[in-house]
Parts: C-alpha cells; sequence; structure tokens
C-alpha cells in the first residue's frame, strides 16, 4: 500500500517544514525519515549499502517521531552513513511507554560524491503533529537547518 | 512568505521603533511583548513570529516583557531575535530559549592590513582558509580531542584552547565572559553528544556559518573604534559558528527531560518546543550546566578556527601574527542563558536571560565588560548576510532598561532556504558577487543560493533600529571581500 504522495515540504523562513503520509504511522514515520534526509540531499540515488538496526523509545507518539529522527541524524553525523531508505517494524504502545523498532539503510559518506545541500541540524518539537487517521495519517515535522 | 496585516494590526505603537503585543493579544500572557521595529521592517513580520513572542509571555516568572529584536523572524519556541529574562527563584529556564545551536556566535579579528595590500591575495587566503577549516556537511577535523580533553573543553571553554596552543592569552579576555560560562557541568553531556563532540572541534560546519574577510568602510564612532582598533580602510576576518553536533544533541536528549518536568511540575506549555522547569529544579539545573558546556566548547572551536586562520594570514603574507596586528576585537555569543543581575523596577534582581538570536550589549562601566574596553562599552558584532556589511556596534546604558541589554544578531531571514534555492542559483549569485569584487567559495552552489543577498533583511535597517532605540550606538561599517561558506 503506498499513498499517493509520500511527503511535501511548507515554507518556513528559517528551517524546513515537511508533512508525511501513510497508510499507517509506520509508514508515515518511514517518509518522514525520507522528508528530511532528502532536505540534505537527493536520497533516490542513494543505493542500499549498509543498515543498521534503531530502537527508541518516548512518552508519547509526538516524542516518538521527535526521537526516531534525531537518533538518525546522529547515526547519520556520528557513523558517517546517509540513509535513503527506511523499514519501521512496529511501533507499540505498552505501560505508558512508546516504542519503534525499524532499521535504515544507505551508504558511506562520500563528499566525491554525495552533494551534499542543506544541512538539518536537529529535530524541533514545534507545531509538531501526528495525526493518525489510519488510510489517512499524516505527520507534521520542523526541522533546523 | 507568511504574513498576517490583521496580526500586527493588534501590535501598539509605544514609541518610533517600539511596539507593544498587548497582553491581552492571547490568552494566558503573563506580560506584554515588546518588539523593536522600524515601520519597514514591521512589514516584514510573521504572523507566526509574533505568536511565538506571544507564547514566551506565558511562562512563569517572566519579568517585564517578552522582546524580540528587529531581526526577529519564525523560530521553533523562542522566535529568533527572541530576548526574554526569568526570574531566578519563580522563573524557568528553557532550550526553547537558546535553540540548538547553543552558543552559535561570532568573533571579530582586527589587522594592520590594507585592503590595498590585501586583495592581489584574496584568492589565496581564501582557498587558504577553504583549506585550513574543515567546512560544510559530512567534513571532519583535522583535531580528534580525547575523552579527557573534551570534559576539560566543556569546563574550560576558551582558555583550553590557548592552554593547548591555539592561540594567545589576550584572547581569552576579549571573549564575552572570557569565552566561558562557569558551572558546567560535563557528566550531563550524554556519550552521544561527547562522540558527536570529538571530530568536530575546529570545524565550521553549515547554513549560515561562515568565514568572512572585510574592510572598514566607514567609522561612526571614533572613540570606540580607536578602543576595539578598527580603522578605515584596514582588513577585519569574522567567523560565525557554533558548538556544532555537540550542542544540538544537549538540546535534543534536554528537551526530553524538560518536557517531563514541565508535566511533573504543572507547566502548561503553549508549545512544546518551549519545554522548561522551574529554573532552580534539578532538571532545570541539569541542562543549565550541559548548556555551559556546550557554549564552551563553541568558544573552544571559535578559537580553535581562529588560530588556524591566523596561520594562513602568516603564510600568504610571509609576517607572523603580531606583525599583521591580528588581534581578536572580540566574541560575542547570540544562541545561549545566562544568569545577570539587572534593575527590574527598581531593584536589583538575578535573572536567567535568554537570548536566542541576540546579542548581549552590556555598556561601558559594567564589570561584565571586558577591561579593555571598560570605557566605551562592549563591542556587539553583527554579520550580514552574504554580500552586505556587517556592523560592529556598542553596548549603551539605556539597553540595561530597555533590553536587559540585549541587542539584535544579524540581518534576520525573509525568505526560506527551499524557496530561495528555487529562486537563484548558486552559481549566478557567485559570478554576480565577485562583479562587486567579492569572492565567494563554498562546499555547494546550493548553499550560495540559500545565503543569497536577497533572502535577508537589509542589515543596515536592522541596525538603525537598534541605534535609534538606544541600545546600542553604531561604530563602524565592515563590508566584505571574501567569503567561505560552510
Amino acid at each position: 500500500m503506498s499513498a499517493e504522495k509520500k511527503y511535501d515540504y511548507m515554507e518556513h523562513t528559517a528551517d524546513a517544514r515537511f508533512r508525511a503520509y501513510g497508510a499507517n504511522l509506520e509508514e508515515a514515520f518511514e517518509n518522514a525519515a525520507e522528508a528530511m534526509f532528502n532536505v540534505m540531499i537527493d536520497t533516490s540515488d542513494i543505493p542500499c549499502r549498509t543498515s543498521i538496526p534503531i530502537e527508541v523509545e518516548a512518552d508519547d507518539l509526538e516524542m516518538l517521531l521527535v526521537e526516531w529522527l534525531s537518533e538518525l541524524l546522529y547515526h547519520f553525523e556520528v557513523e558517517f552513513i546517509v540513509f535513503s531508505k527506511f523499514a519501521v517494524i512496529g511501533i507499540n504502545h505498552q505501560d505508558g511507554v512508546y516504542s519503534l523498532s525499524a532499521t535504515a539503510c544507505g551508504e558511506f559518506i562520500d563528499l566525491d560524491k554525495h552533494a551534499f545541500e542543506t544541512e538539518v541540524k536537529a529535530v524541533t518539537y514545534n507545531n509538531l503533529l501526528v495525526q493518525e487517521a489510519g488510510d489517512d495519517t499524516m505527520v507534521q515535522v520542523t526541522v533546523d537547518t | 512568505m507568511e504574513q498576517d496585516a490583521g496580526s500586527a494590526g493588534k501590535l501598539r505603537k509605544i514609541d518610533e521603533d517600539i511596539w507593544e503585543v498587548p497582553q491581552d493579544y492571547k490568552e494566558g500572557m503573563r506580560v506584554p511583548g515588546r518588539i523593536f521595529l522600524s515601520e519597514t521592517l514591521l512589514g516584514n513580520l510573521e504572523n507566526e513570529a509574533l505568536e511565538q513572542v506571544a507564547n514566551v509571555a506565558m511562562l512563569p516568572g517572566i519579568q517585564k516583557y517578552s522582546m524580540a529584536m528587529p531581526d526577529a523572524h519564525v523560530g521553533y519556541g523562542f522566535p529568533i531575535g527572541g530576548v526574554a529574562a526569568f526570574d531566578e527563584d519563580e522563573g524557568v529556564i528553557s532550550p526553547g530559549g537558546v535553540g540548538f545551536d547553543i552558543n552559535c556566535g561570532v568573533r571579530l579579528i582586527r589587522s594592520n592590513l590594507q585592503r590595498e595590500d590585501t586583495l592581489p591575495h584574496l584568492n589565496q587566503l581564501l582557498d587558504g582558509l577553504f583549506d585550513a577549516v574543515p567546512s560544510g556537511l559530512g567534513s571532519k577535523s583535522k583535531i580528534r580531542a580525547s575523552e579527557s580533553e573534551l570534559d576539560e573543553i566543556f569546563v574550560a571553554g576558551s582558555q583550553w584552547a590557548v592552554e593547548h596552543g591555539y592561540g594567545v592569552k589576550a584572547d581569552i579576555e576579549h571573549c564575552e565572559g572570557n569565552g566561558r560560562i562557569e558551572g558546567a557541568l560535563p557528566d550531563q553531556i550524554s556519550k552521544k553528544a561527547h562522540k558527536r563532540g570529538r571530530p568536530q572541534l575546529g570545524t565550521l560546519g553549515s547554513g549560515n556559518h561562515f568565514l568572512e574577510l572585510q574592510c572598514v568602510d566607514e567609522i561612526y564612532d571614533e572613540e570606540a573604534a580607536k578602543a576595539f582598533g578598527l580603522e578605515k580602510g584596514k582588513v577585519t576576518f569574522m567567523v560565525h559558528c557554533g558548538s556544532r553536533g555537540a550542542g544540538h544533541q544537549v538540546c535534543t536528549d534536554h528537551i526530553k527531560t524538560l518536557t517531563s518536568a514541565a508535566k511533573k511540575y504543572g507547566i502548561d506549555l503553549p508549545d512544546r518546543q518551549l519545554a522548561c522547569a522551574p529554573a532552580q529544579s534539578k532538571e532545570a539545573q541539569d541542562y543549565f550546566g550541559a548548556m555551559a558546556a556546550a557554549a564552551n566548547y563553541a568558544w573552544t572551536n571559535r578559537q580553535v578556527i581562529m588560530h588556524q586562520s591566523r596561520g594562513i594570514f602568516e603564510k600568504v603574507f610571509g609576517m607572523d601574527q603580531d606583525e599583521l596586528g591580528l588581534d581578536l576585537v572580540y566574541d560575542v555569543a547570540h544562541n545561549v542563558a545566562k544568569l545577570e543581575e539587572h534593575e527590574i523596577d527598581g531593584e536589583k534582581k538575578k535573572v536567567y536571560v535568554h537570548r536566542k538570536g541576540a546579542t548581549r550589549a552590556f555598556p561601558a562601566g559594567h564589570k561584565e565588560v571586558a577591561k579593555a574596553y571598560r570605557n566605551v562599552g562592549q563591542p556587539v558584532l553583527i554579520p550580514g548576510s552574504m554580500g552586505t556589511p556587517s556592523y560592529v556596534l556598542c553596548g549603551n546604558e539605556a539597553g540595561m532598561h530597555i533590553s536587559f541589554g540585549s541587542a539584535c544578531h544579524g540581518a534576520g531571514r525573509v525568505m526560506s532556504r527551499s524557496h530561495a534555492k528555487k529562486s537563484f542559483s548558486g552559481e549566478d549569485i557567485r559570478v554576480r558577487l565577485e562583479d562587486r569584487g567579492i569572492l565567494v567559495k563554498a562546499a555547494h552552489p546550493s548553499v550560495i543560493a540559500e545565503e543569497a543577498p536577497e533572502v535577508y533583511k537589509s542589515s543596515s535597517e536592522v541596525v538603525d533600529v537598534v541605534h535609534r532605540v538606544g541600545i546600542a550606538r553604531k561604530v563602524a561599517k565592515l563590508v566584505p571581500l571574501g567569503v567561505v561558506k560552510g
């Protein structure tokens, strides 16, 4: 199942804001990750050569979304991997804690090959939205650039 | 661009260039808002930025006003250009009032070089700087701090750099707060922040960060200019960057803790990015200690970058830094929270002043102004956008009463990066600037497009408002000769 549009960007003076869509939360979270990396580089040319597991936890869904994207930025910066494909295996809610498990894949940064544009510095809570509505699930994120 | 004349219409004009956001603008405001804008700049004020000024006014313990400087635009949590002071006991501390790039700031270096003597070497200088200072996304530093060194950097700031051979003692005395915030808590810096911080010391980063060769074009205040070592026709050098990944991670980590803390202490948040806790709570103090550590990292970072840059000047001109007169004029933070003493309603009070995209601007005689400048006031460094002038101002006594001793920090964006990339070609802008005698080097042309001169408010207009309101006075205008963009 794939929505017609995975994500779109909205006007924001200082930073980048986008909405990502999906048939469920997992897909919307995957598309949000792709939207974020597409701010920095065209991810369509980046093959899946190396993959890492991601596990995050949070008190609520909005925080979980920030944690998920922040964790990807962290690995991008520290492991020098630029990610292009994301698979959210599951988002669970148990005993008041939300958890997400996923894999992200991409390739090691090669500055001769990868032409980076805008750097995403961090994921903000500003105007953060998670609207879970089955087929029409939507998340909105503003990233600091 | 989002604009809403309706909301701006609710502003009340208090004086020339001073506008009030009435306390009934939004329910829950504890104090009114104050925005410093000319009629021209008012037209650029976005509705969302105004909302953000009102949101900050809702936080507990806020003193006098929630303020925005003339370069204000939409941020997250606080507007960019936002200033607010919170009572030491009754108030809060919020990472939303500091931002992710903790102690993003600017330093200015003077020189004995004349513009004419420098122009023939401009290309060589820029190439040298571009090689010496790793810049752009994904670039790696040539220095790698050890774990124990990193902890020393978090505590000692600029002093660590100078003690390890990156600069001279006078550099420390020419930094805001001697290039350090006391009370840093390195144990509040996560493993992740350590991992991000280690390989990035001495790197410029990306976005609006830059190195710029400039020339003093005009002097407005002879006495202050003399004290700052600025002479018409002489070359200056500016560094703009912050705490890099370490700072971003500190903010990310502590917003999470402070979100839970806000719930625990029953603080209603108008925007989740304003997560905060009572100033004296453990959660707030832990964040403050971590923020101080990240701020100290940023001062070290700018110190190392300046040191590497001095080496390039020495190589290109075949003279040492003393002969070249490469003295640090000053270094200011523009994303930071500080515990300061201010007079409020006739009483001296300690407050946590949050400056998010705003600069400290203390007057002559203030004990926290560097000794060398105590008779004239603190230098306030206002970078322009690429291709437009930067300004050096000087703190005035009036600023202490008007804005907790705070001034603007830059030109202020009016166009988003994505819009800029659609509207301009980086290569066209590079050529256009070159025609005007300004050379630009960047890791990628799109970075040039994102930072095109047209995407910012006029730096001159912004600085004129600050000067007219009396917060700080104009000292010198610096025009760009060459830029290295991250």
